[in-house]
C-alpha cells in the first residue's frame, strides 16, 4: 500500500519538477503537536545554550575591566588580535595540546586494555567495573590535591619510595613541581589515572557489540590474535571508539583543575583554561577573558569537527 | 477516596502554614528594623578564631561590638577564604554586583586603591577621619590612603621581621640586633658558613610580590614611579639598579640551594615549616610566627627585615588589614562606628595579644597582655620594623603589576640580571593592553 503511495507521490514531484512531497493532514497535526510540545524546552534550550555565547561574543569586541568601567571602550576585533600574537597564547596552546596528546593516546591504551579484560571475564565483572570507576567517582580538585601533596617532597610519600626502591639513588627532597617537564608529568598521570576508566567503560560498551561469530571466523581463518583485533574487533567498534576518543579530547583540552592545584601555572605550565580564568575572574578583563573564552570554544569545535570526520562514522546510523 | 484527598489537602493546608510561618519568622531575623538595630555583615579573613566568637579572633570582635552598641548594630561574620587573591577576587565579584551585605569587608591593603578607585567603597566620613588616623603607626594611614584621602580604616598594622636561630648566627659569627641590622647579604654569608637554609617566599602569588617589593623598595626603588596614573600612563621603576640589587638576591639565594629545594613553591607557612625543622636557620615572616612556632623558643630571635644594600634602612613589607565599607551597604554610617568600635585602643591591644596580628595603634604595643604575648623585645622590634615599613605600590593595578612580576621572577632560579628589564617590558604591555597576563 505505501509502496504505491510513495511510487505516486514520487512520480507527481517528479512532474512538477523540484517540488517537496505532500504531507498529508494528520502529519502536518503530529509535526505542529511536536512543535508545540517540543517549543518551550526548544526555546529554554536556545536561552541556555546560544544567549552566554552571543554575549561572550558581544563582550569579547570591548575593553572593559570590571574595576575600571570608565574607560569601557569597543574596540572591535583588537582583543582576537592581541590574543592570537601573544606568545603566552601560544605557549598555553601548545601545554593544552601536548596534555591532551599524552593523556589520550595513554589513556586510549589502557583504557582499551582494561575493557578487554572486563570484556572476558565474567563473573566478578560487576565488582571489577566498580573498582575500575572509583578514581573517575572521585571530584578532579580532590585528586589534584591528593597527587600534589603525595609528590611533594616535604608531605608526599612518593619521594620516600622512590627513594627507598632505587637504594638511595633517588634524591628525596627532589622537588616534582619545580620545573615544567616534572610537573607536566604529574598533571599527565593524574589525568591518565583519573579518567581511564572513563575511557574503560566507553571502549567496553563498543566491545560487547561485536559479533563474536566474526571473530571466531577470523580465528577459523587462521588470523593471529593481533589480526583478528585489528582486522576485526577495532573496525567493528568503531563508533565507541570515536565516541571515547572525542568525549576524552574536548575534556582534556578544557583541562583547568589539576595544574591549578599543582602549579598555579608556574614554570610554563598554564593551560589555556587557566589563561581564560586568569583574564576574567582575576583580572577581572571581561572583553579580553571573553575573547579567549570565544578562541578556546573555537578550538574545542574544530577538535571535535576533525575527530568526528576522521573517524567517517555515521552516528545518525540509517535514520536519515 | 474522599478521605484521602481530605488528607491530602489537610497535609497540603499544614505546610503552606509552616511555610508562612517560616517565612514571618525569615523577615524577622533578617531586618530587625522594627527594634532598630542594624544587621552589619562583616567579611572577616581567616585568623585564629574564624567564625568562631570563643577564640578572641575577629568573630569574638564583632560580638564585644554588637553588645558594647546597645542595640544599635548587630555584626554578623562570613568568613573569606584563605589566599589574599582569592579573598580579593570574592569581594571583587560581590561589590561589582551591588550586594548590600557588604557592611564592613576586612582587605588587603594592597587591593583597597583598587576598589576605591573603582567607586566600590562608602567614603570615609569626613567627621571620623580624624578618629581613624588618631595613634596610628606611619605605615598603616600611608596604606589607607589614596589621593590624599582615607579610604579605610586602619585595622591591622603587620610587617615581616627576621626570624633566626640565635646559636647559628652566634656560630656564624654574625651580630644582629634591633639596633645593629643585617643585610641580605650578610645573611646569606652566614646561612651559607653554617649550611643552613634561609626561609623566604617564592611561590607564584602575592607573597612573592611582597618579597620583591621589599627588595626594591630597601634598595631606594619603587616599582611604581605614579600610582595614581591610569594604567596606560603608569611609569615602572623595575627595571633600575635597585631592581638588580632585588634580582641578584632573589638569584643567589635560589642558585645556591639557600631557599631550599621548594623554594619556587613555599609560601609563609612551607616557609616556617621550613624553619621549624631546623634546616632553615633565618626565615623573614610575619609577627604570627612566634605564635606558631611549637617547643622550645628559647633559640628563636626577631630582628628587623634585613637590608637590601649596605647603609641604607631595609624596608620592610608592610601587610595587614584595613576595614573597607561597601558603596551597596544599607548602613554605610553605622558601619563606620562599627569599624571604630573594632579598631580602639582596647580591642586592638586585646586582638593583638590573641591572634598574633599587629594592631595598627601605637598604644597596644605597650599592653601588658600584647607583651606577654610577643615577649624579648619582639613588640618593640615589630612596632620599629612599622616605621619603616613600605606597603606595595598603591596603584589600581597592583593586581596586574603583582601577577606580572611573580610571572616574570618564577621560577626564582631563572632570574638574572635581566629579569627586571624583561618584567618592566612585560607588565608595561599588559597595562597597555597589548599582552596577556
Amino acid at each position: 500500500m505505501s509502496t504505491v503511495e510513495d511510487t505516486k507521490t514520487g512520480a507527481r514531484s517528479a512532474r512538477r519538477g523540484e517540488k517537496k512531497p505532500q504531507i498529508s493532514d494528520r502529519t502536518r497535526g503530529e509535526r505542529k503537536l511536536g512543535w508545540k510540545l517540543a517549543g518551550p524546552a526548544f526555546l529554554v534550550m536556545i536561552l541556555v545554550t546560544f544567549y552566554p555565547i552571543a554575549y561572550a561574543l558581544y563582550l569579547s569586541l570591548f575593553n572593559y575591566r570590571l574595576t575600571d568601567p570608565a574607560a569601557r571602550k569597543f574596540v572591535w576585533f583588537q582583543n582576537y588580535i592581541t590574543s592570537l600574537s601573544d606568545p603566552l597564547f601560544w605557549k598555553a596552546t601548545g601545554i593544552t595540546a601536548l596534555i591532551t596528546i599524552i593523556t589520550l593516546i595513554v589513556e586510549l591504551v589502557f583504557g582499551m586494555a582494561i575493557a578487554m579484560v572486563m570484556n572476558k571475564i565474567v563473573l566478578p565483572r560487576k565488582t571489577l567495573r566498580t573498582i575500575v570507576l572509583i578514581p573517575y567517582s572521585i571530584i578532579t580538585v580532590v585528586s589534584a590535591f591528593s597527587w600534589l601533596y603525595a609528590f611533594k617532597f616535604d608531605t608526599g610519600f612518593v619521594n620516600h619510595w622512590l627513594h627507598f626502591l632505587s637504594f638511595g639513588a633517588f634524591d628525596p627532597t627532589y622537588n616534582w613541581f619545580g620545573g615544567t617537564w616534572s610537573s607536566l608529568t604529574i598533571i599527565c598521570l593524574s589525568e591518565i589515572w583519573k579518567t581511564t576508566p572513563f575511557m574503560s567503560l566507553l571502549l567496553l560498551a563498543g566491545l560487547a557489540q561485536v559479533d563474536q561469530s566474526m571473530e571466531e571466523a577470523a580465528k577459523v581463518d587462521g588470523a593471529s590474535w593481533w589480526q583478528t583485533q585489528v582486522k576485526v574487533v577495532f573496525p567493528s567498534m568503531k563508533a565507541a571508539i570515536m565516541v571515547a576518543v572525542v568525549f576524552r579530547a574536548l575534556d582534556a583540552f578544557r583541562i583547568y583543575d589539576n595544574p591549578y592545584v599543582m602549579t598555579g601555572g608556574a614554570n610554563n605550565t598554564d593551560t589555556l583554561s587557566m589563561l581564560v580564568g586568569r583574564e576574567t575572574v582575576t583580572r577581572a578583563e571581561i572583553g579580553m577573558g571573553s575573547a579567549l573564552a570565544v578562541l578556546l570554544f573555537i578550538f574545542v569545535l574544530i577538535i571535535a569537527g576533525v575527530l568526528v570526520r576522521g573517524f567517517k562514522v555515521d552516528l545518525t546510523g540509517d535514520k536519515n | 477516596m474522599r478521605r484521602h484527598s481530605s488528607g491530602r489537602r489537610g497535609l497540603a493546608l499544614a505546610t503552606a502554614g509552616v511555610m508562612l510561618a517560616s517565612l514571618g519568622l525569615a523577615a524577622c531575623g533578617s531586618s530587625s528594623s522594627a527594634s532598630g538595630t542594624k544587621a552589619l555583615t562583616w567579611y572577616i579573613n581567616p585568623d585564629i578564631g574564624n567564625t568562631d566568637p570563643s577564640k578572641g579572633g575577629q568573630a569574638s570582635l564583632a560580638q564585644i561590638c554588637s553588645k558594647a552598641s546597645g542595640g544599635k548594630y548587630n555584626i554578623k561574620v562570613q568568613l573569606l577564604p584563605n589566599s589574599a587573591s582569592d579573598q580579593r577576587i570574592q569581594l571583587l565579584r560581590r561589590l561589582v554586583a551591588n550586594d548590600s551585605s557588604m557592611d564592613l569587608m576586612s582587605m588587603d591593603p594592597a587591593f583597597v586603591t583598587e576598589f576605591a578607585s573603582a567607586d566600590l567603597l562608602a567614603p570615609v566620613p569626613a567627621s571620623m577621619d580624624k578618629e581613624f588616623k588618631a595613634d596610628r603607626v606611619d605605615s598603616a594611614i600611608k596604606g589607607a590612603t589614596f589621593d590624599n584621602k582615607l579610604i579605610a580604616v586602619p585595622f591591622w598594622a603587620n610587617t615581616q621581621l627576621l626570624w633566626y636561630s640565635k646559636k647559628v648566627a652566634k656560630a656564624a659569627g654574625l651580630d644582629i640586633s634591633v639596633n645593629n641590622p643585617v643585610t641580605w647579604a650578610q645573611v646569606i654569608d652566614a646561612a651559607k658558613k653554617e649550611k643552613k637554609q634561609i626561609g623566604v617566599q617564592a611561590k607564584l602569588y602575592e607573597g612573592y610580590s611582597v618579597w620583591i617589593n621589599a627588595l626594591i623598595a630597601g634598595a631606594g626603588g619603587k616599582i611604581v614611579d605614579n600610582p595614581a596614573a591610569t594604567a596606560v600612563d603608569t611609569k615602572l621603576g623595575i627595571n633600575s639598579p635597585a631592581g638588580k640589587d632585588a634580582a641578584k638576591i632573589i638569584s643567589t639565594i635560589a642558585n645556591s640551594g639557600l631557599g631550599g629545594p621548594a623554594m619556587g613553591s613555599s609560601d609563609e607557612t612551607a616557609a616556617l615549616a621550613l624553619f621549624q625543622s631546623k634546616a632553615a636557620a633565618f626565615l623573614v615572616n610575619w609577627p604570627y610566627t612566634y605564635a606558631a612556632l611549637t617547643g622550645d623558643k628559647s633559640d628563636v630571635g626577631a630582628a628587623v627585615y634585613p637590608r637590601t644594600v649596605a647603609g641604607k634602612d631595609a624596608a620592610p613589607p608592610f601587610g595587614g588589614i584595613d576595614l573597607a565599607v561597601g558603596k551597596s551597604s544599607k548602613s554605610p554610617e553605622v558601619a563606620y562606628q562599627a569599624a571604630a568600635c573594632i579598631t580602639n585602643e582596647k580591642n586592638q591591644a586585646a586582638y593583638m595579644a590573641v591572634a598574633g596580628n599587629p594592631a595598627s595603634r601605637k598604644a597596644a604595643f605597650t599592653d601588658p597582655a600584647v607583651l606577654k604575648a610577643f615577649p624579648n623585645g619582639i613588640a618593640a622590634t615589630i612596632l620599629k620594623s612599622l616605621g619603616t615599613a613600605t606597603p606595595r605600590p598603591l596603584s589600581p593595578y597592583w593586581g596586574d603589576i603583582s601577577t606580572g612580576l611573580q610571572q616574570q621572577f618564577s621560577p626564582p632560579s631563572s632570574v638574572n640580571a635581566n629579569t627586571p628589564v624583561k618584567a618592566q617590558k612585560f607588565i608595561t604591555n599588559v597595562l597597555k593592553g597589548k599582552a596577556l597576563l
